[in-house]
């Protein structure tokens, strides 16, 4: 029982290392062009042609209010599978993909990196780094959109 | 199970057959001496029971026993068919109805029937119909106790194969003890025994009765074995807490002179007859047309929906290499799938008889709720619609009919004192026009008093006084559709009318189409419904703004048009144009959507005219591109709600164009 492991992917944003489950991800993707949906709040960037999919693009860089930095080389899509849900998450670079033992995973204590405790599932150390797990249902949770798309519409 | 593989099969059967049921019943009813129609009737629950016998469905099997049954006392004119007796026999097939969508949703088809199957068999004695099923009903459990059991003609079979075959078949009587506390554990080891020697046709209670102790102290099965009476006894009695067990030999003609003789005989010919006749006419069927599971169509369309996208990008690269073998290659390849398109659009279609059909049996239903005499006249009940459509327009049709009858429709006594005849008419017709199909809705009622409809609106502060008088009676009657009418507290029928009709609208606006209403007061309504063919392909005309690509709906496009600046007029604090005589307000794209970009100071804009309903705009672009078949796409299940856009497409060079909701932008 002690030795059971989260796959998951980790990937960077605003300099700190976050990861997602990887049966989550249905694929990591360069930068494509994306068609800007109007009305739509300000994180979703667009939608873009993901092999005839046409999925909504979000900018996990807004999504958590950091500082907007232009898109570079390293800047990749992790499309999320979830809840008959496809989206695109822009972060600034996705690496490896680790086993996390997830007796060392532990819940968020209250001040940890940038990000509102909402978004994070835990925190865990491995091999000296620091990693935070999120919510994607948070993540992905459109209330909020939803309140932002009657403001626009009002 | 090997079950499940036929499962299908057997729902989509029963449903049919149901439908007939409902079908012949209707116009048995109009035609009560008709004999053709209750030989169809007849056939129909034949089939059926049949089937769910095989399928191991024993409570649809003995109500449809027993309707058959009936109807065929009714054909043999043994009893004369009465209304009350059809409203028996219709509840008889609601119950069948309810029974087989249990099974659709996982159930065992399993109802409380029994006071249909006791008025079903008073019926049959020739007896009117009462309700007074109680007595009937013990009368029977009575009978039970004693050595008999029901046996359906499949078991009957069975029996008498067996009996051939040298086995016994034993009715098995099996006592628990009073004091049992385990009941359906006993059971359970009782049927272990008869099991292992043979072979349990039927137990009386139901199996999953005795398994949930929904029994007293005995029951009885009927076991088919090779062992002796004695043999038996001994065994079963070696379990513990069984109090006694009594073994009958079972002869099977009993059974067949227990029930009335003469009726039983006729099922017999008839058996022999009808399953070569259905033979021939499933033979002559199944050359014709194949059953295909949706999913496999769905699955056809996607992969088409890829291969348009293709065929677009395509149809681009050609024309920019100028290459003449593949530009005719392309041409080609364009017709051969625009066929192709064509054959796949139309093995999607279906009859809107689909929806339809269920409708004489819901008017006959609420005439007599609402005590009112009308006559549903249905035309074109064979125009095909996509199945996407069909499967949503149904809803909103049952609610305008609904409207229609409650609302619409006056009581026989109003009528004639309006100096109409006293059964009203209820028209539904269908057709097609150009790419679109129309639904009309007709009732010579009440129609809709234009005067209530405004004062409502009024009090509603929908609109006021003043702009009232400019209404023209159309828009007057688009009003009742408001969402602002449907909770309006009552007055009289105008507000009946308006409870849930924005949901209507919004259904089939939501479906591509629109809905207007005519009127004329104390003369009738007609709802008129315009639905497009498809929803999965459709044709648009690409439109540029700044840097950005917008797809228009052709289907909602009049014309476009160049206007110069100099021509555009202020009214109402809104831009608007004259077009053709008529006032058509401006809507900027780049303002709607917000559009980046440098703005483009030029004397002349590119307009698109669209119209929803009486409604018209004029959707100001930077450029036309052009004409193009695409396949619409939903933004998925992330983004919803977004204003003014329906839906996405890919184009020929892979990216996402945007498709404008042209309804959300002409208001």
């Amino acid at each position: 029982m002690a030795n059971e492991f989260l796959k998951s992917i980790v990937f960077e944003l605003n300099d700190e290392e976050y990861a997602l489950p990887v049966d989550l991800v249905g694929a990591i993707e360069r930068m494509m062009p994306i068609t800007r949906i109007p009305g739509a709040p300000v994180f979703v960037k667009g939608v873009l042609n993901l092999r005839g999919v046409v999925t909504p693009i979000i900018d996990l860089r807004e999504r958590f209010s950091f500082e907007v930095k232009e898109y570079t080389d390293a800047t990749r899509t992790i499309i999320i599978q979830h809840n008959d849900m496809d989206v695109g998450l822009i972060v600034d670079a996705a690496y490896d993909v680790i086993d996390i033992p997830t007796e060392s995973i532990e819940p968020a204590p209250e001040t940890v990196g940038s990000v509102k405790i909402d978004y994070i599932e835990g925190v865990c150390k491995y091999k000296e780094r620091l990693l935070i797990l999120l919510d994607i249902d948070e993540i992905l949770s459109t209330d909020l959109f939803k309140q932002k798309a009657k403001e626009t519409t009002r | 199970m090997e079950m499940n593989e036929y499962l299908d099969v057997f729902i989509e059967e029963s449903k049919e057959h149901i439908q007939a049921l409902n079908d012949h019943l209707l116009e048995l009813e109009k035609d009560p001496a008709n004999i053709a129609i209750v030989n169809e009737i007849f056939r129909s629950a034949h089939t059926l029971k049949g089937m769910s016998a095989t399928m191991g469905y024993q409570d649809l099997a003995d109500l449809t026993h027993k309707m058959e049954n009936v109807l065929d006392a009714i054909r043999n004119e043994k009893v004369k068919l009465t209304s009350p007796m059809v409203d028996v026999i219709f509840e008889a097939v609601d119950a069948l109805e309810a029974m087989v969508l249990d099974i659709i949703d996982g159930g065992e088809g399993k109802k409380d029937v029994k006071t249909l199957v006791s008025q079903l068999e008073s019926m049959e004695k020739g007896e009117a119909p009462v309700n007074t099923s109680a007595p009937v009903a013990e009368e029977k459990s009575a009978a039970s106790t004693s050595t008999e059991t029901e046996l359906d003609q499949f078991e009957l079979t069975v029996l008498q194969q067996s009996h051939e075959k040298g086995f016994h078949n034993y009715e098995v009587t099996v006592q628990l003890q009073k004091t049992c506390l385990l009941k359906a554990a006993r059971v359970y080891m009782v049927f272990e025994i008869f099991e292992k020697i043979g072979e349990v046709i039927k137990s009386t209670p139901t199996v999953t009765e005795l398994e949930d102790e929904n029994f007293e102290f005995d029951f009885t099965i009927i076991l088919v074995t090779k062992d002796e009476a004695d043999e038996v006894k001994q065994k079963v009695m070696k379990v513990s807490e069984v109090e006694d067990v009594i073994v009958n030999d079972l002869k099977i003609d009993t059974y067949e002179s227990d029930d009335t003789v003469d009726a039983d005989a006729e099922i017999k010919q008839t058996e022999t007859k009808k399953p070569e006749e259905q033979e021939a006419k499933k033979s002559q069927i199944s050359t014709k047309t194949i059953r295909v599971n949706i999913d496999r169509l769905d699955a056809l369309m996607n992969l088409f929906e890829e291969l348009v996208i293709d065929r677009g990008r395509l149809e681009q690269i050609s024309q920019s290499l100028k290459n003449n073998e593949l530009q005719e290659t392309v041409e080609h390849m364009s017709r051969i799938s625009g066929d192709l398109q064509n054959i796949i659009l139309n093995m999607r279609m279906v009859p809107i008889d689909q929806v339809f059909n269920r409708f004489p049996r819901m008017v006959r239903q609420l005439t007599k709720d609402l005590k009112k005499d009308v006559d549903l006249q249905i035309f074109g009940a064979d125009t095909e619609l996509d199945r996407t459509v069909i499967d949503e327009i149904g809803d909103p049709l049952v609610h305008l009919i609904r409207n229609a009858l409650d609302h619409g429709v006056e009581t026989p006594a109003v009528r004639k004192e309006k100096g109409k005849p006293e059964q009203g008419i209820l028209k539904l017709n269908a057709y097609h026009s150009g790419n679109h199909v129309f639904i009309e809705i007709k009732d010579d009622g009440a129609g809709i008093d234009r005067e209530k409809v405004l004062k409502k609106a009024i009090s509603n502060g929908v609109l006021t006084l003043e702009e009232s008088k400019a209404y023209s009676d159309q828009e007057v009657y688009q009003l009742i559709m408001e969402s602002g009418f449907s909770t309006a507290d009552t007055i009289s029928d105008i507000s009946g009318r308006g409870v849930g009709l924005d949901v209507v609208r919004n259904t089939i606006e939501s479906l591509g189409g629109s809905i207007t209403i005519d009127s004329t007061y104390n003369e009738g309504s007609t709802f008129l419904i315009q639905l497009p063919l498809t929803l999965s392909i459709i044709s648009v005309m690409l439109t540029e703004v700044k840097n950005e690509k917008f797809a228009v709906p052709l289907s909602s496009i009049i014309e476009t048009a160049i206007v110069n600046k100099k021509d555009i007029m202020r009214a109402h604090n809104r831009q608007v144009i004259d077009f053709r005589g008529k006032v058509v307000p401006l809507v900027s794209l780049t303002e709607v959507f917000d559009v980046p970009g440098e703005v483009d100071e030029d004397d002349f804009l590119s307009v698109v005219i669209i119209r929803q309903g009486e409604k018209m705009a004029g959707l100001i672009v930077d450029s036309f591109i052009g004409q193009q078949e695409v396949v619409l796409k939903s933004l998925g299940n992330y983004l919803t709600d977004i204003f003014a856009i329906s839906g996405a497409t890919i184009l020929g060079d892979g990216q996402v164009a945007l498709i404008v909701d042209t309804n959300a932008l002409v208001k």
